[in-house]
């Protein structure tokens, strides 16, 4: 029975994102549409989740530290980029007898494979000497590698440099939205098999899951390599989606988003990562809607102290809820307590 | 020789305020093991303060070595007083967490005190008044030195010996050594733990404070963002010198200031460019922590798993 | 299983929940819904690495506004200003650009400052139809996006030559060093028009040094440059970093000229730099002490409101918003079409930073002017100007059009965008 709810669950999900898809078109879903703006946040969403829930696989399961995520996303992004900038125009009329809408998905994919195995190369860089390194000295050369990264790109001038970069937009949200499931589906999947009770193990207790056979050296480097891989495609598709490149876009404070996400969403919980990745991405937009308010003279612009609240509301909620908003739950575990009873 | 000469002096100014932060840095991490990411914007609020205070009290207008000793510790008081809220108010309450609660509650509060300054100052760069008159001396052929960098070496000398003298000859220092070593053992024999971290924190931060009065003098300059690169650096230097560890943290600053330099001297003559410099305090952190995570001078101790 | 199922359907209802919160957010808090009056987006960065140059920006569209609203609008309807913040990363320029216009239904668009956000939000201007004047981005591709994206300041290739006009006609220059801002594409920019015109000139270029946005220390890059002894130390960045580089170049005991461009102009560099500053020119649009009384009357009236000397970003920030009042009075209304056609054929508009012609590539076709520092007293000394190829001096000849000015579509037919001298000073 398990294999009919998968299929259901990703029928359902396909059907979903379809949905979004018509709606973010000129035409709209029968006269339903959101606008640009809206569709833009959608995107970056499933962005994020693509970034939270692989980075969460990393640091939430396997209790590795690593605060660089977005220099993975950077690798994905350019190598991708780059790929799609010199040879996608060819290959688009290579694969044209296809159909346009087809040759297009073929060049994406290829580019997906091009940044998910570049990131899972710079994963393997960092996961390899990691294996040496615990905790914080782990997180700062996470974080050291990831300003590398960005300052190499910087100096590259065959990917634009300072300029930018400017990207065909081969990604549209049904692509993004179809990732964003893959990469849900998969870790979790990774996490419910063999593999993740070995990763949990190794968060859990190194010494005692090594003492029982588990290979950690090996599981370690796999995380790093899978974490790193799906943060490349969450570049892919970013570059494919914004069609524009720039390192500021790379800086070591978006890597801080994405721990942000996890950490508020509760570590090591799929649907913690997810719900994190919502929040991240939506609460510094939405606070740009705050009212001005006047106190006599003087008017308080509280749209512009959006990001002062984002901090504080961060602040206190590791000192109200440390786990984070589910803690190592998930959402269902809520519902099924509650079924559990009445049964 | 004398561009070489030129390159160290540069370099080792730098790496005097590395240091400084670094100290900071490393105090906190060896008491807590927490990565204060906040400690790069408490130089920032020094830098801030002293800005504020040198205007307000009027020593901006004429230079003295006396306008200059009561910014400087003024600005010290200040960022000390801020460090205690800090950690008092945002640490204190994740103390007994998982580090990756602490450490995103750090992250949160360097972004709380970045966007504060920025909406209270804007983000546009002020320029620090000049309290001292800077002259230059030359030491040999081409090879100069400043008074601003003379006053860097001078003081980061004596707020290091102060330090030491602290950690080591005072009753509060003996209580610092033992909070770092063991924090639940220190509780059980009677140390007031919480002051001990309380005055930690405070030490770091006028002592980064210190660092961003100087480099302000040095470097005219500040903003609201000044903290981040400098305080990463620093920390990286608190790592390379072996963390936990007072003079590793000097040496690391010095070390990284100094590769700093010279990469962006002598890089463009092998291929790199002067831009990589960012990148060569994170190479450098790299190699050591492959080679030797504990750091340069870092007991060896095995990290609990 | 049944998590999997759950998880996604939880994950998309929440998506759909937000689309339909976004959705129905509409109505913008930040600006006071007056009625018909004409919406004008702005966007830039008042938060991240670069705030000063959003703020300034920010400061002159604001100042421009009020003044248009206090002689009774633009055909009788009051300009707002709808402004968002950017953080200065390419990804939310383009975010917020699309927020402006899809949520705000903004008429027009100014900004951004940084050649990489323009780039990154001028597609989402053309596809929208919605005319984007940038008033600093100098990347001449920017305006290469679209006929509905053009500019009020001059662009890389000519400024850049300016300046190795100046310091190899006027200052006699032989050799030079350029030192520039790595992370920052103006610097870029400049960095590349200066060496070329330089060379074509018969100088030489012999060190070229980089180094970041928010570096503190650049003695390391200086000290590199001293052994080389060049004539000229060329610094096409900001004024935050140039008053330090000054400075500790000056503390080296390094005496030679050292020259900029428009980046340089900020009261701040004064207080940064101080006496560090003798023996040094920049290139500008205008100089603040030209007695003209548009200039004048921008400088007062900037330093009443925010307090501050304006600095060259805020004086274009304020002539973009003036150029886009023309144009709208112009097209009788905002139709984009109409509002577009009238701001690419902006011809002659009396500015603050010159008399603002746009060309076939909707560049702004002007004058630059070489002003020498003058740091005892704190301000810009004229000292030449300089045209544009193909665009007559008024001495001889009222400065019409140029049509002979080659469009500068591409960066290849952009450098031949040099300049001519004409040190007859007609200021």
């Amino acid at each position: 029975m398990n294999w009919l709810k998968t299929i259901i669950g990703v029928v359902v999900a396909l059907a979903v994102i379809y949905v979004l898809n018509e709606m973010l078109s000129k035409t709209g879903f029968f006269g339903f549409g959101v606008d640009d703006y809206t569709g833009r946040i959608l995107v970056f969403i499933a962005i994020s989740m693509i970034m939270a829930t692989s980075l969460n696989l990393i640091n939430g399961f396997t209790g590795q530290f690593s605060i660089g995520h977005a220099g993975f996303m950077a690798v994905g992004a350019y190598s991708s980029a780059y790929f799609t900038v010199n040879y996608g125009k060819f290959l688009e009329g290579t694969f044209s007898f296809f159909g346009e809408n087809v040759a297009i998905g073929i060049v994406l994919l290829i580019a997906i494979a091009i940044g998910a195995i570049s990131a899972g190369i710079a994963g393997s860089i960092v996961g390899i000497p990691s294996l040496r390194l615990k905790g914080d000295y782990l997180a700062i050369v996470t974080l050291g590698f990831a300003e590398i990264i960005r300052i190499v790109i910087l100096n590259i001038d065959a990917v634009g440099g300072a300029t930018g970069y400017a990207v065909p937009g081969y990604a549209s949200f049904l692509w993004i939205g179809v990732f964003t499931v893959i990469t849900v589906v998969v870790v979790h999947n990774i996490v419910k098999s063999d593999t993740g009770r070995a990763l949990i193990s190794i968060r859990e207790d190194e010494l005692a899951a090594e003492a029982m056979g588990v290979n950690t050296t090996r599981y370690k480097v796999t995380s790093f390599i899978i974490g790193s891989s799906f943060a490349g495609i969450a570049g892919v598709l970013f570059a494919h989606y914004n069609k524009f490149l720039h390192t500021n876009d790379f800086q070591f404070i978006k890597s801080f988003e994405i721990i942000i996400m996890i950490v508020i969403g509760g570590m090591g919980s799929m649907t913690g990562a997810i719900l994190g990745a919502i929040i991240v991405t939506l609460l510094p937009e939405l606070l740009r809607q705050l009212p001005d308010i006047q106190i006599g003279a003087t008017v308080i612009k509280f749209a512009d102290l959006r990001l002062v609240i984002f901090a504080l509301i961060l602040i206190l909620t590791m000192i109200l809820r440390p786990q984070g908003i589910l803690g190592t739950k998930e959402i269902m575990d809520f519902f099924k307590r509650k079924g559990a009873v009445t049964k | 020789m004398d561009t070489f000469v030129q390159q160290l002096i540069n370099g080792l100014t730098i790496g005097s305020i590395y240091a400084l932060i670094a100290l900071g840095y490393t105090m906190v991490y060896g008491t807590l093991r927490l990565i204060n990411f906040a400690h790069g914007d408490i130089y920032m609020v020094g830098a801030y303060t002293g800005f504020i205070l040198a205007t307000a009290l009027g020593f901006a207008a004429s230079p003295s070595a006396l306008g200059f000793a009561v910014t400087l510790l003024g600005s010290m008081l200040v960022a000390a007083i801020v460090g205690m809220i800090i950690e008092r108010f945002a640490y204190r309450p994740v103390r007994k967490f998982s580090k990756m609660t602490t450490l995103i509650t750090a992250i949160g509060v360097s972004l709380l005190i970045e966007y504060l300054f920025v909406f209270i100052f804007s983000g546009t760069p002020k320029a620090f008044p000049q309290l001292i008159t800077n002259n230059t001396y030359t030491l040999f052929g081409n090879a100069q030195i400043s008074t601003s960098q003379i006053v860097i070496f001078l003081v980061s000398i004596a707020l290091m010996i102060a330090l030491q003298y602290i950690i080591f000859y005072t009753k509060i220092g003996k209580a610092m050594r033992a909070v770092s070593f063991n924090l639940a053992s220190a509780k059980l024999m009677g140390i007031n733990t919480d002051f001990v971290i309380s005055f930690t924190f405070a030490l770091g931060s006028a002592l980064a404070a210190a660092g961003g009065v100087l480099t302000a003098q040095y470097n005219p300059k500040i903003d609201p963002l000044m903290g981040i690169m400098y305080g990463l650096k620093a920390f990286v230097a608190a790592v390379l010198g072996g963390i936990g560890n007072i003079p590793g943290a000097v040496l690391g600053g010095l070390l990284i200031g100094a590769a700093e330099t010279l990469v962006v001297g002598y890089g463009s003559y092998i291929g790199i460019p002067s831009t990589y410099r960012d990148a060569v305090a994170f190479a450098i952190l790299i190699l050591v922590l492959l080679i030797r995570p504990a750091g340069l001078l870092g007991s060896n101790v095995q990290e609990k798993v | 299983m049944k998590r999997t199922v759950l998880s996604i359907a939880i994950a998309i209802s929440m998506i759909l929940s937000v689309a339909c919160v976004q959705k129905g957010g509409n109505t913008n808090g930040t600006t006071a819904p007056t009625g018909d009056g004409i919406k004008v987006g702005v966007y830039g960065d008042t938060s991240g690495a670069t705030s000063s140059f959003g703020q300034s920006t920010k400061n002159g569209i604001q100042l421009a506004f009020e003044e248009i609203n206090a002689a009774g609008g633009v055909n009788g309807k009051k300009l707002e200003m709808v402004f968002e913040d950017d953080q200065g990363t390419p990804e939310k320029a383009k975010t917020v650009i699309s927020k402006l216009i899809s949520q705000d239904k903004v008429a027009a668009v100014l900004g951004e400052v940084a050649s990489s956000n323009s780039l990154a939000a001028a597609p989402v201007a053309q596809e929208a139809k919605i005319p984007m004047i940038t008033p600093s981005s100098t990347n001449p591709k920017v305006t290469e996006v679209g006929d509905y994206i053009s500019r009020v300041c001059f662009i890389d290739p000519f400024q850049g030559s300016v300046m190795a006009k100046f310091a190899a006609n006027t200052l006699k220059a032989k050799t030079a060093a350029i030192l520039g801002d790595n992370s920052s594409d103006y610097s870029k920019g400049l960095t590349k028009f200066f060496e070329e015109e330089f060379t074509k000139l018969g100088g030489k270029v012999i060190t070229k040094q980089t180094y970041a946005q928010k570096d503190q220390d650049f003695k390391g890059q200086l000290t590199q440059m001293r052994d080389q002894k060049p004539d000229v130390i060329y610094i096409p960045g900001y004024y935050g970093e140039v008053g330090i580089i000054a400075r500790q170049a000056r503390e080296l005991g390094m005496t030679m000229p050292l020259l900029g461009g428009d980046g340089w102009d900020s009261p701040e560099l004064w207080k940064l730099g101080g006496v560090s500053l003798k023996n040094a020119y920049i290139s500008n649009h205008y100089s603040a002490d030209n007695p003209a009384p548009e200039i004048q009357n921008f400088v007062k009236s900037y330093k009443a409101k925010f307090g501050v000397d304006p600095d060259s970003l805020a004086a274009l920030a304020y002539d973009s918003a003036k150029v886009l009042a023309n144009a709208i009075k112009v097209a009788g209304g905002t139709d984009s079409a109409k509002l577009k056609d009238a701001i690419n054929t902006t011809k002659e508009f009396p500015g603050v930073t010159g008399k603002i012609t746009l060309d076939g590539s909707r560049n702004a076709v002007k004058p630059a002017v070489v002003l020498e520092l003058d740091a005892a007293a704190g301000k810009f000394n004229f000292k030449e100007t300089i045209y544009p190829e193909g665009m007559t001096p008024p001495a001889t000849t009222a400065a019409t059009a140029n049509s002979n000015v080659k469009p500068a579509s591409n960066t290849n037919t952009a450098t031949k965008n040099t300049a001519t001298t004409n040190t007859a000073a007609t200021n």
